[in-house]
């Protein structure tokens, strides 16, 4: 994954004129912002109000509605932790609680270094094979503390 | 020599197991030895303790080898793998597996199977027939199909399909949409990103028959972003059909058109639900909408909506081609068809299972499972997902039919089958049921908004002993209020998962302070 460019009111606007077009366009709107600066700045919100002709309060108000749209950058790899019952029957709980202990944070936090963010999830769809997680966009199954650690580690280098 | 033809899943839970580590592997491997090898991604065959479960083209027909881990690649291709050579991993024909073998795959039968973004290949597996076929008909006679095939919405409320295809179809407006709910937020369930990542082009055939028979010209799937390789696949596979005429302007010569895009979802679990999608999908907060106006006539942008789960429109492509009478061969009763089960959580041998309405719960879980993954006894089962209900050992055979489960007091939902051993503490799945519904409500409606977290809060003093009997009786009277009085199923079904846990397990409720409170 590349790493977020840092905010920019002109590529925000060009992101936003980019995808203005489309039927219902904030959420692709929000993701590409997202995904091009690690989360939703503030400041994109009188850009997207003005571009869809809707009340800044609207924009606000999908933005925090969603839990996949950030407010601030993240750490560097972000962790999804699926805390959905078919994990949960496969002992995800108890999982969870040394995996956040290990880091150090609890959830929505980021480690120290800045390096992980953990999330809570609910369902991944890999259900069959819990616990599951992912990192970015990369999925893991039949997770444990040590196999956690691995992937961090291998998708650090 | 001919080209050897691997085939190594992309599936998210192949990938989750190593695949791709595994294809790389091959692909080096098979360098080292000189052998000609092409390496096909494919979605998977729904055997998902065997993943990634790799396959070998052979004269003899395909032969399977799993789980297989990137370790194993040296000595499988030492062994032969290449030829289908004997192996501790070989699985022979993957069709002999019981598992899929004594399965009724009409929905699922190219999935894991074919290349999931080539057009070609999904037409050399039969594709395509079914919308030829509805070409060749009056959209009425298309809508009569879906209609007489008894095919029921499969994203959980069981409507019949071919009511609401109707409904779109005689509204009249010179625009309508056909939109995909793929928004599969249910826990255990998996069978639409299975569907996503392996057959795309089937979901995409079904909506196009869809489009043609409602008179619809643009469409979209709302696909949640927990899937990132499912949306994926989809954005692939649709570039690719528009490129073969399958998609856009003149579908297959016929002069018709329907553009279809898909869209990513933000994490709300509410948005599987048919008007906060739409909501969400029109670039707002996903609150849910009242009813009447339903979507068939008040959808998308105000305009005639035709909304779908992907297991509804995947069936339709099979019935169009085989005809609505070989589909409702299937099944019993009103429940007619196949059901994507997908057997998930504490379970040996978990996946998918495409089978003929009215298989009992237990068959599932003993006969295709093979028991629990940890080895201890089974002791509460959730069918039907978040909103389903827990059943004991004593429900476990009752057949999955919506009528049957709805009088056992549970659900069909999308098919999910959620296990758990004889560790599980049914209070704390209770408490966990009103903390879910506490996080993912809209908020629109009080009795899901504020009683989900006075569940939570009553839950808590249940659990920590805190007047147990009274309690819980403060708990039941939440649930009717929560059941008569919400909008829409995530308040009106958070019940069901909570009462179904105190009618079944009540000793789970009287423990007291015996147990600790649960952390979160």
């Amino acid at each position: 994954m590349s790493s977020p460019e840092p905010w920019s009111a002109s590529r925000a606007a060009g992101i936003v004129a980019e995808h203005k077009h489309l039927e219902g366009a904030t959420l692709p709107i929000l993701h590409a912002l997202q995904e091009e600066f690690g989360y939703v700045d503030e400041a994109a919100v009188p850009i997207i109000a003005d571009a869809l002709n809707l009340s800044r309060a609207e924009v606000h108000g999908c933005i925090t509605f969603y839990h996949d749209f950030r407010k601030a950058p993240a750490g560097r790899q972000q962790v999804k932790l699926c805390r959905a019952e078919a994990c949960q029957a496969m002992g995800s709980d108890r999982l969870h609680g040394e995996i956040l202990q290990r880091l150090g944070i609890d959830w929505h936090g980021t480690t120290a270094d800045g390096e992980v963010t953990v999330e809570p999830v609910y369902c991944l769809g890999l259900c069959s094979n819990g616990p599951a997680a992912m990192i970015g966009e990369e999925p893991l199954a039949r997770l444990s503390v040590d196999s956690l650690d691995a992937a961090l580690k291998e998708s650090r280098a | 020599m001919s080209r050897i033809k691997i085939f190594v899943p992309k599936d998210a839970v192949a990938l989750g197991l190593g695949a791709n580590r595994v294809a790389r592997a091959i692909f080096s491997g098979a360098e080292q030895r000189g052998l000609d090898v092409e390496i096909v991604r494919t979605g998977t065959r729904g055997l998902l303790w065997l993943e990634p479960m790799v396959e070998v083209a052979t004269p003899e027909g395909r032969i399977a080898y799993g789980p297989v881990s990137h370790g194993d690649v040296e000595s499988l291709l030492d062994a032969g793998l290449h030829e289908g050579g004997a192996h501790a991993l070989r699985l022979g024909n993957p069709e002999e597996i019981p598992f899929l073998k004594r399965q009724h795959r009409l929905t699922f039968h190219r999935c894991g199977v074919v290349d999931p973004v080539s057009v070609d290949d999904y037409r050399a597996h039969g594709g395509y027939r079914g919308l030829e076929a509805a070409l060749g008909l009056e959209p009425a006679k298309v809508v009569e199909q879906v209609k007489d095939s008894g095919l029921r919405g499969r994203g959980g409320a069981g409507f019949p399909a071919g009511i609401k295809w109707n409904t779109v179809m005689l509204a009249e407006n010179e625009r309508k949409y056909v939109v995909c709910n793929a928004d599969e937020g249910d826990s255990g369930t998996f069978a639409d990103r299975i569907m996503m990542e392996g057959d795309p082009f089937n979901l995409i055939e079904g909506m196009t028959i869809a489009a043609v028979a409602v008179g619809a010209t643009r469409g979209y799937i709302y696909c949640r972003s927990e899937y990132p390789q499912a949306f994926r696949t989809m954005r692939d596979a649709i570039a690719n059909g528009v490129k073969a005429g399958t998609l856009g302007e003149n579908i297959l010569g016929s002069g018709k058109t329907f553009h279809l895009e898909v869209r990513l979802g933000a994490g709300a679990y509410i948005c599987g639900e048919e008007t906060s999608l739409l909501e969400s999908l029109e670039g707002r907060r996903g609150l849910v909408r009242a009813k009447p106006p339903i979507p068939a006539l008040k959808g998308f942008m105000g305009k005639p909506t035709l909304v779908n789960n992907v297991m509804t429109f995947t069936a339709v492509p099979w019935i169009l081609e085989h005809g609505a009478k070989a589909y409702a061969e299937y099944g019993m009763g009103r429940s007619l068809g196949t059901l994507p089960i997908q057997l998930a959580g504490n379970i040996k041998q978990g996946g998918l299972i495409e089978y003929a309405f009215g298989i009992t719960i237990r068959e599932i879980i003993e006969e295709f499972g093979g028991g629990t993954f940890s080895g201890r006894p089974v002791r509460a089962v959730q069918v039907g997902g978040p909103l389903g209900a827990y059943f004991p050992d004593n429900l476990l055979d009752t057949p999955l039919d919506y009528e049957k489960m709805a009088a056992a007091k549970g659900l069909v939902g999308h098919g999910g089958i959620v296990v758990f051993d004889d560790t599980v503490d049914m209070a704390k799945q209770a408490r966990f049921a009103f903390e879910f519904c506490a996080t993912e409500s809209c908020g629109k409606c009080t009795p899901c908004r504020i009683g989900a977290t006075r569940g939570v809060e009553t839950m808590d003093k249940v659990i920590a002993g805190n007047r147990p009997e009274a309690n819980i009786e403060l708990v039941k009277d939440l649930c009717e209020i929560m059941t008569d009085g919400s909008l829409c199923a995530m308040g009106g079904l958070t019940p069901m998962p909570v009462m179904s846990a105190i009618t079944h397990f009540p000793e789970d409720f009287t423990r007291g302070a015996s147990l600790p409170v649960a952390a979160e």
